[in-house]
C-alpha cells in the first residue's frame, strides 16, 4: 500500500500537462471563460485533437483505439484534465454506447459505428426515459413491431416518445430501449435499437430548464423506420445492454477530480469575498466549517473511487459499488454548487440570460452561481436517482 | 499507488483473525470482562507467543515482523471486529511509538519486552480539565539534580490497570496551555507515589485516574527532548488516531453486518423488516459510512510517514471515522428495535465502543477545528 508515483508516472504527467496546455483549441477555451453557449463544433473541437492524439477513450479496449493506460496512468489523465478544466469528450458516444457495441455488437456493427464515435464525426444521443418510465425505466412503452418491407428486407416501425434527452437538439444519431415484446415481462420485451435522427419521423423538441438553459429534448417517433441490423444484441434482451451501459455512466460519475477544481475555486471566491464581521468569508466561523466537511468528504470519495479502480485493474468491471460514487459524487458536486451561490451573496440573484452576450453585474465568478446550483440537481436524479442507485447497492451489494 | 496488501500482510490479517474467531467469541469475552482483572493475561501471552504480534510494528532486528502503520491497521481492524479490550494500542502502537520515534536509550530493552508481551504501557496524557488539548498540562515534572519529580493527575488513563509502564506527558516549563515546556516520561507504575483509582469504562475497558505525588524518577526516564516534547507527542497521537480508525472500521462492519443480518431475520407485517424500502436506504447509507471510513483509515495511515500531510490526514480520517461511529452506531441500535436495548446482543457493545471512538483522542468537532486550521488558516 502507498500513494507513490513513479517516475515514469511523474513523466506521463509531464507531458500530459504539456499535451494539453500545447493543444487545448483556443476558441473553445476562450467560450468558456465567457460562459457563452458552445456550438456543435466548439463541443467536438478537443474531442477531434484527442481523436488525432489517440486519447479519446483511455477506458476502451487497445483493439478499439484504448490507451491501455493503467488505473494511476487514467487518475492523473483525469487530474491533469480537471486541473486545466478542459471540456471532456461527451459521454453519449465514447463512454456509454461505445462499451456496449464493444461489448455485445456484431464485428460489423463495431466497424460500423465505434470509429465514427472515436473520432467526433457522430454525435449520440441517449433515448432511454419516457414521460411514464424515469425511474421505473423497464416499464417504457416506445413501440417497435417487426415487418418485412416491400423492399424484401426487415425493419423495425418505431412508435413513442422519449425524453431528457441531453443536447439531442445536435445529435446524428441516438441508441434508444425500445419495446419488442409487449407480452413479456418488462425487462424481457427490450430491445436495443441505433437509429438515424434524420429518419423520417423522428422530431426533436426543446426542453427548457429552470435555469434558463437548453440541453435537454423530447423526442418523439412516429412510424420511423429502423432497418433489423441496428439492433444491438438478441431481440428483447436490450435490458442487458442497458444495465451494462448504466454501470459504465456511474462509474466516471464521481468527478473527484472536477470536484477538487471546484472545491479550489470556491475558496478562492470565500476569500475574495468578506464575512459579516468584515474578514475573508473562508474566516467566518460557519462558513469555513461548512468547506472542511465538504472538503474531507471530497477526500473520503476520492479515495473511495482509488479503491474502486483498484479493484477494477485487479480484474473486476465497475460494479454496482460504483452506485456509492454516483451518490456521493453528485452530493458533493451539489453541496459545491450550493456553497459557491452561497458565498457569493447578493449577486446570485441577477439573471442574466436574456441581457445579451457578456453581459456581467456583480463578480464574474458570481454570474453563474445560481445558474449551475439549479441546473446541478439533475445529477442526483439522472442516471438513475441517487434512491434507485440504494435500491441497486441494497440488492446487489447488500443482498437484501 | 497500489492499494493491495502483500502475502504477509493479508497472512497476519487470517493469523488475528481466526484466532480471535476461537478465543474471542462475544460470551468468552463478556466471561473474561465480568471478572477480575478485567481482562485476559492468556490472550495476551498469546498474542505475544502463539501469534507474534507484538512484533508487528517493530523492525527484525528488535525481534519484531519488520511492519510498520499498516501492520497496526490489520491488526487493529480484527480487533475491532471482536471487541478486544487487551491493550495492542497502548502497548504497542502508542508505547512502541514513542520508543520508536524519540531515540530513547531504553528503547531496543523495552520493545523487546513488549514483544515477548512482558511490557504493557498505557498512555498517561489527558487531565480533568484539559479536554482534547494535548498541551493542557497541569501536571509537572521538576528537575532536582539528575532527576524529575512528577506531581499531577491524569485522567481516564484506558488500560492502566493493567500497565506495567505509563507514558506521562507533564510540564517541564511553561504555562498550563503552552506549546513549548511539555516533556514526556517513561514512568514504571509501581514506581512511589504513583496512585490509581482502577475503574470499568462503559465499552469494556478498564481505566485509571492516576496521581501522581512526588514521583521522583531518572534522567533515564525522560523520552525525546526536553521541553519540546509536543511534536513527539503529536506524532505518536496521530499514529494512535490512525490506528483507532482502523478498529472504528472493524466495529462499523460489524455494526453494519450485525443489522444486515438482523434485519433479515425479524419478521413484522408478515415479512422479513429488510424488505422495507426505509430500512434498506438507511443500511446503505450506513454501508456508504463504512466504506468511506475505511477509505480514510487507508489515507490517514498511508500518510503517516509524512510528517507534512500526517496531521491534515489524521484530523480528516477522525471526522469521518466520528460521524460514521454516530450513523452507523445509532442506527444499528435503531434496526434492531427493542433487541437492541438489550445487554445479550452483541450490537449493543459494538454500539458503545463506537460511541467511546467518536471522542477517542479528540471528537469530531475538535478534528474538525484542527482540520479548518490546516488547510484553510486561522478563523477571524
Amino acid at each position: 500500500m502507498n500513494l507513490d508515483f513513479t517516475p515514469e508516472e511523474n513523466a506521463f504527467r509531464q507531458e500530459v500537462r504539456a499535451f494539453i496546455k500545447d493543444n487545448y483549441p483556443k476558441n473553445l477555451r476562450a467560450a468558456q471563460d465567457s460562459g457563452a453557449t458552445l456550438t456543435r463544433d466548439l463541443y467536438l473541437a478537443w474531442h477531434k485533437v484527442l481523436a488525432k492524439k489517440g486519447w479519446v477513450a483511455p477506458s476502451w479496449p487497445v483493439e478499439f483505439g484504448g490507451t491501455g493506460w493503467t488505473p494511476t496512468q487514467k487518475y492523473i489523465w483525469s487530474e491533469e484534465s480537471a486541473e486545466a478544466e478542459t471540456l471532456p469528450p461527451l459521454p453519449f458516444g465514447v463512454a456509454m454506447l461505445a462499451p456496449v457495441i464493444y461489448t455485445f455488437g456484431t464485428e460489423e456493427q463495431k466497424k460500423r459505428f465505434l470509429p465514427g464515435i472515436y473520432n467526433g464525426e457522430v454525435w449520440w444521443c441517449q433515448g432511454y426515459s419516457e414521460p411514464g418510465a424515469g425511474s421505473d425505466l423497464a416499464s417504457l412503452k416506445t413501440k417497435a413491431e417487426r415487418i418485412t418491407a416491400d423492399d424484401g428486407k426487415e425493419y423495425y416501425i418505431v412508435n413513442g416518445q422519449k425524453t431528457w434527452t441531453t443536447l439531442g437538439q445536435f445529435a446524428d444519431w441516438g441508441f434508444f430501449l425500445v419495446r419488442t415484446d409487449p407480452d413479456a415481462k418488462p425487462q424481457a420485451g427490450i430491445s436495443f435499437l441505433l437509429i438515424d435522427m434524420k429518419s423520417p419521423g423522428v422530431t426533436v423538441r426543446p426542453i427548457i430548464t429552470l435555469e434558463g438553459g437548453h440541453e435537454v429534448n423530447d423526442v418523439f417517433l412516429d412510424n420511423v423506420k429502423v432497418p433489423v441490423e441496428n439492433r444491438i444484441f438478441h431481440e428483447n434482451q436490450g435490458w442487458t445492454c442497458a444495465k451494462a451501459l448504466l454501470a459504465h455512466e456511474r462509474s466516471g460519475i464521481a468527478g473527484v477530480a472536477r470536484s477538487k477544481r471546484n472545491l479550489e475555486k470556491l475558496r478562492q471566491i470565500a476569500t475574495t469575498e468578506h464575512s459579516d464581521a468584515g474578514g475573508t468569508l473562508l474566516s467566518d466561523a460557519f462558513f469555513r466549517r461548512k468547506v472542511a466537511e465538504l472538503e474531507i468528504d471530497l477526500t473520503a470519495l476520492e479515495f473511495t473511487e482509488l479503491r474502486t479502480l483498484a479493484g477494477e485493474a485487479s480484474g473486476k468491471g465497475p460494479g454496482a459499488e460504483s452506485s456509492i460514487l454516483k451518490i456521493k459524487g453528485t452530493e458533493i458536486q451539489q453541496r459545491l454548487q450550493e456553497l459557491v451561490l452561497e458565498a457569493v451573496g447578493h449577486y446570485g440573484a441577477p439573471f442574466l440570460r436574456d441581457l445579451g452576450h457578456n453581459a456581467q453585474i456583480g463578480p464574474g465568478y458570481a454570474v453563474d452561481a445560481a445558474g449551475d446550483m439549479f441546473n446541478g440537481r439533475k445529477t442526483s436524479i439522472f442516471g438513475g436517482s441517487n434512491e434507485i442507485q440504494r435500491n441497486i447497492i441494497a440488492k446487489m451489494v447488500l443482498g437484501l | 499507488m497500489d492499494f493491495s496488501f502483500t502475502d504477509e500482510q493479508s497472512m497476519l490479517r487470517d493469523t488475528v483473525a481466526s484466532y480471535l474467531a476461537d478465543h474471542y467469541s462475544f460470551d468468552q469475552r463478556r466471561a473474561a470482562l465480568a471478572k477480575e482483572p478485567g481482562w485476559s493475561p492468556a490472550i495476551w501471552k498469546a498474542f505475544a507467543e502463539e501469534l507474534g504480534i507484538l512484533g508487528a510494528p517493530f523492525s527484525e532486528e528488535l525481534g519484531g515482523l519488520g511492519g510498520g502503520p499498516i501492520e497496526n491497521m490489520i491488526v487493529m481492524e480484527e480487533m475491532g471486529k471482536a471487541l478486544v479490550v487487551e491493550p495492542y494500542l497502548g502497548t504497542v502502537v502508542i508505547g512502541g511509538g514513542f520508543l520508536k520515534h524519540s531515540g530513547y536509550a531504553g528503547a531496543e530493552a523495552l520493545i523487546g519486552q513488549i514483544i515477548a508481551g512482558e511490557a504493557i504501557f498505557a498512555f498517561a496524557y489527558a487531565e480533568p480539565q484539559g479536554r482534547y488539548n494535548l498541551a493542557d498540562l497541569k501536571t509537572t515534572a521538576k528537575k532536582d539534580g539528575g532527576s524529575y519529580v512528577l506531581n499531577g493527575h491524569k485522567a481516564v488513563v484506558i488500560g492502566a490497570p493493567y500497565a506495567t509502564h505509563l507514558i506521562v506527558t507533564a510540564r517541564t516549563d511553561g504555562g498550563q496551555r503552552d506549546a513549548q515546556g511539555i516533556s514526556v516520561f517513561i514512568v514504571e507504575k509501581s514506581a512511589a507515589g504513583v496512585s490509581t483509582r482502577d475503574y470499568p469504562t462503559v465499552d469494556g475497558f478498564r481505566a485509571s485516574e492516576v496521581i501522581f505525588e512526588n514521583v521522583k524518577v531518572g534522567a533515564d526516564a525522560l523520552v525525546g527532548p526536553e521541553g519540546h516534547g509536543l511534536p513527539l507527542i503529536e506524532k505518536v497521537v496521530d499514529e494512535a488516531i490512525a490506528a483507532t480508525c482502523a478498529e472504528a472500521c472493524g466495529v462499523l462492519a460489524k455494526l453494519h453486518t450485525g443489522t444486515l443480518e438482523y434485519t433479515r431475520q425479524r419478521k413484522q407485517f408478515g415479512q422479513p423488516i429488510s424488505s422495507f424500502q426505509v430500512l434498506q436506504h438507511r443500511m446503505v447509507d450506513m454501508f456508504i459510512q463504512v466504506e468511506q471510513s475505511v477509505s480514510m483509515t487507508y489515507m490517514a495511515t498511508i500518510k503517516l510517514a509524512d510528517d507534512k500531510q500526517r496531521t491534515k490526514a489524521a484530523a480528516a480520517a477522525k471526522v469521518q471515522i466520528g460521524k460514521a461511529c454516530k450513523f452507523v452506531g445509532q442506527n444499528a441500535i435503531q434496526l434492531h428495535g427493542g433487541m437492541g436495548m438489550t445487554d445479550e446482543m452483541a450490537i449493543g457493545h459494538y454500539f458503545k465502543r463506537a460511541t467511546m471512538i467518536e471522542a477517542a483522542f479528540g471528537s469530531t468537532d475538535h478534528h474538525l477545528a484542527r482540520y479548518e486550521f490546516l488547510s484553510l488558516g486561522q478563523a477571524a
